[in-house]
């Protein structure tokens, strides 16, 4: 009965998806110290083709604030393979690197994307790929170009290619969407008359757990991005709640309260299975996986404040990780395993902040009223968090030092909860 | 002031439409009484039931209702909290007796306490906050006579606030406990 009533539901929610805007809309805040100077020359043919890659890649880039576009205007021939470049042209003009490529129209109505990225410094190449494409997959292409770059040339991987979640509140409903990383062509996965909050990506990519007050309780689901099919995970007695994705996909952590206080469990992503974690006589919940799978951070207050602490899968210990100040909260480990993001209190304002395993040296990143609900983005450069302007929910995003901001806006809706994507394999 | 009306609106409601079953108005913050409005007849109090397991009273709606008389304690449904308490208040104990005792005489009645938090500090975190809220007033109901069956306590975080501001007075109202009857 209950899964006839989520399919209608659901079939509601796919009817009514068109209805809401909530393209989301990038602003930079603030510069990063040490950019990146690249010319990108418009492709060969790309003006025929509706969608300027290269804008797309320029725009990607810009946007990490590790780089500094230089004007690639008035070189004349433009080139579009390497053995058309002339170094003198972009080293006068102070670039470090110089994009060229073509789209060349197939018979078969796809395109073929040639590019190349020079060290102008060098005058060697250093990466040149081909794509066969359809012209719908444009934008992947220019926003996997800009991954191909960004590894390049700052070393870690780029995460243009990846996806985010977030909940828009508009009015009296919740909209679950998914949406590129730059917050391009957002799709309504799940529409609700109740609070919908939580979402976490599996780490696999194909699914996306949440928690839902439909049933005037919280109860997780979770719901298979590819056809759109979703399953409660946890409906028990009491409140089900805080969803962490154990690092093969295949198991999940979750706070219950079916016996009693709010307690840390391991279910199977489909439902089955539930074990408990620990037991304290205080709060235990918003369990994050290590990214080897060994141990947990969760909030407690087993120690009378809001702390975090970690938890040994192996053995069951427990450890206290924060000390300074009475409210931190909302743990998400990096994905170097080196440190963690959270959410820290000082006096009324809530910030996010990283903590350093090794050397416990706490950085606060975010200079916010009510920032919260950080989620790392998968090359553990960027946190995207919401925060709030004006009494209405923005999402921001600031690079784990702490220089570089962007805020992510959405016309007319409360957007929150944002949840950034695994990389794209 | 604008509570004291609300109440008083609410009873004139009530009193209106006694036949009809509109219970939602029956959880509000029905702090002052109206004598005024006792169209509903004096309440059943727990009369026959003792040991039996049967059908509540409260779900055969009419005359008799208790749950739905403004001028029963039970028709109280929202305890409020200190900032960062869960400490029930002893203004409510007599709301809270009320209930207690009327679980205990009416078995198979079950109720929701819902917990709630003001808008400050991480949501999931306040889920946590809400469920404690929630489980202090369920405790009390134990001790009045309640079962642990009849009783489920679900949070609602910071995600269903009474009031939108985001001030103090707003804050004093969304940090709460709301009772709700199956089938209401």
């Amino acid at each position: 009965m209950t899964r006839i009533l989520c399919r209608l539901l659901l079939a509601l929610a796919v009817l009514t998806s068109g209805a809401a805007r909530a393209q989301l809309t990038i602003e930079i805040v603030g510069g990063g110290a040490t950019n990146i100077p690249i010319a990108i020359v418009p492709f060969a043919n790309e003006g025929t083709y509706p969608l300027s890659i290269t804008q797309i890649v320029g725009n990607d880039l810009a946007r990490s604030g590790l780089f500094k576009i230089v004007d690639a205007g008035g070189v004349n021939p433009r080139p579009a393979r390497p053995e058309d470049v002339r170094y003198g042209d972009w080293t006068s003009r102070g670039a470090d690197a110089v994009v060229v490529g073509s789209m060349t129209p197939l018979s078969d109505g796809r395109i073929e994307v040639r590019f190349y990225l020079l060290d102008v410094v060098k005058q060697s190449l250093l990466a040149g790929f081909t794509y066969v494409v359809t012209p719908a997959q444009v934008r992947a292409t220019a926003h996997r170009i800009a991954d191909v770059i960004y590894e390049k040339l700052t070393g870690s991987p780029g995460v243009f290619s990846t996806r985010i979640a977030y909940i828009a509140k508009q009015g009296s409903k919740y909209e679950l969407f998914v949406a590129e990383a730059d917050g391009f062509n957002p799709l309504s996965i799940v529409n609700s008359n109740e609070p919908l909050l939580s979402p976490v990506w599996s780490p696999d990519g194909t699914r996306i757990a949440y928690v839902s007050l439909e049933n005037k309780k919280p109860v997780i689901y979770v719901q298979m991005l590819a056809t759109g099919a979703r399953q409660v995970v946890a409906n028990f007695r009491g409140s089900n709640s805080a969803p962490a994705w154990a690092p093969d996909s295949s198991k999940l952590a979750v706070t219950l309260s079916k016996d009693g206080g709010s307690q840390l469990y391991l279910i199977n992503a489909d439902g089955s299975g539930v074990q408990r974690l620990a037991t304290s006589a205080g709060i235990d919940t918003e369990a994050n996986f290590a990214p080897d799978g060994r141990s947990i951070l969760f909030t407690s207050d087993r120690g009378g404040s809001p702390q975090i602490y970690r938890l040994t899968l192996a053995n069951g210990s427990v450890e206290r990780m924060t000390y300074e100040g009475s409210y931190n909260v909302s743990p998400r480990h990096l994905p170097d395993g080196k440190g963690f993001i959270f959410v820290r209190r000082d006096g009324n304002r809530f910030n996010i902040a990283l903590q350093d395993f090794a050397t416990r040296q706490v950085q606060v990143l975010t200079q916010g009223a009510l920032d919260e609900s950080p989620s790392v983005a998968p090359n553990g450069k960027l946190v995207i968090y919401a925060s709030e302007v004006g009494g209405r929910g923005i999402l921001a995003a600031v690079s784990s030092d702490g220089r570089v901001k962007q805020r992510l806006t959405a016309a007319a809706s409360d957007v929150r909860e944002p949840a950034w994507g695994p990389l794209v394999k | 002031m604008q509570r004291l009306l609300f109440g008083a609106l609410c009873a004139i409601l009530l009193a209106a439409c006694q036949t009809t079953s509109t219970t939602k108005d029956a959880g509000a913050p029905v702090e002052e009484r109206n004598p005024s409005a006792t169209g509903s007849g004096t309440a059943t109090t727990g009369t026959s039931t003792t040991g039996i397991t049967g059908n509540p009273t409260g779900s055969t709606g009419a005359g008799g209702n208790p749950l739905k008389d403004p001028s029963s304690p039970l028709s109280k449904r929202i305890v409020y909290f200190e900032f960062d308490s869960y400490v029930v208040k002893d203004e409510y104990k007599p709301m809270i007796e009320a209930h207690g005792r009327y679980l205990q005489s009416n078995r198979g009645a079950r109720m929701t306490i819902q917990g709630s938090t003001d808008e400050r500090g991480s949501r999931e975190y306040n889920i946590a906050l809400g469920q404690r809220r929630a489980d202090a007033l369920k405790k009390m109901l134990l001790l009045y006579g309640a079962t642990e069956i009849q009783i489920e306590t679900v949070s609602f975080g910071k995600e269903k606030p009474r009031r939108d501001g985001h001030d103090e007075a707003s804050w004093t109202e969304n940090r709460r406990d709301e009772i709700v009857f199956a089938g209401e």
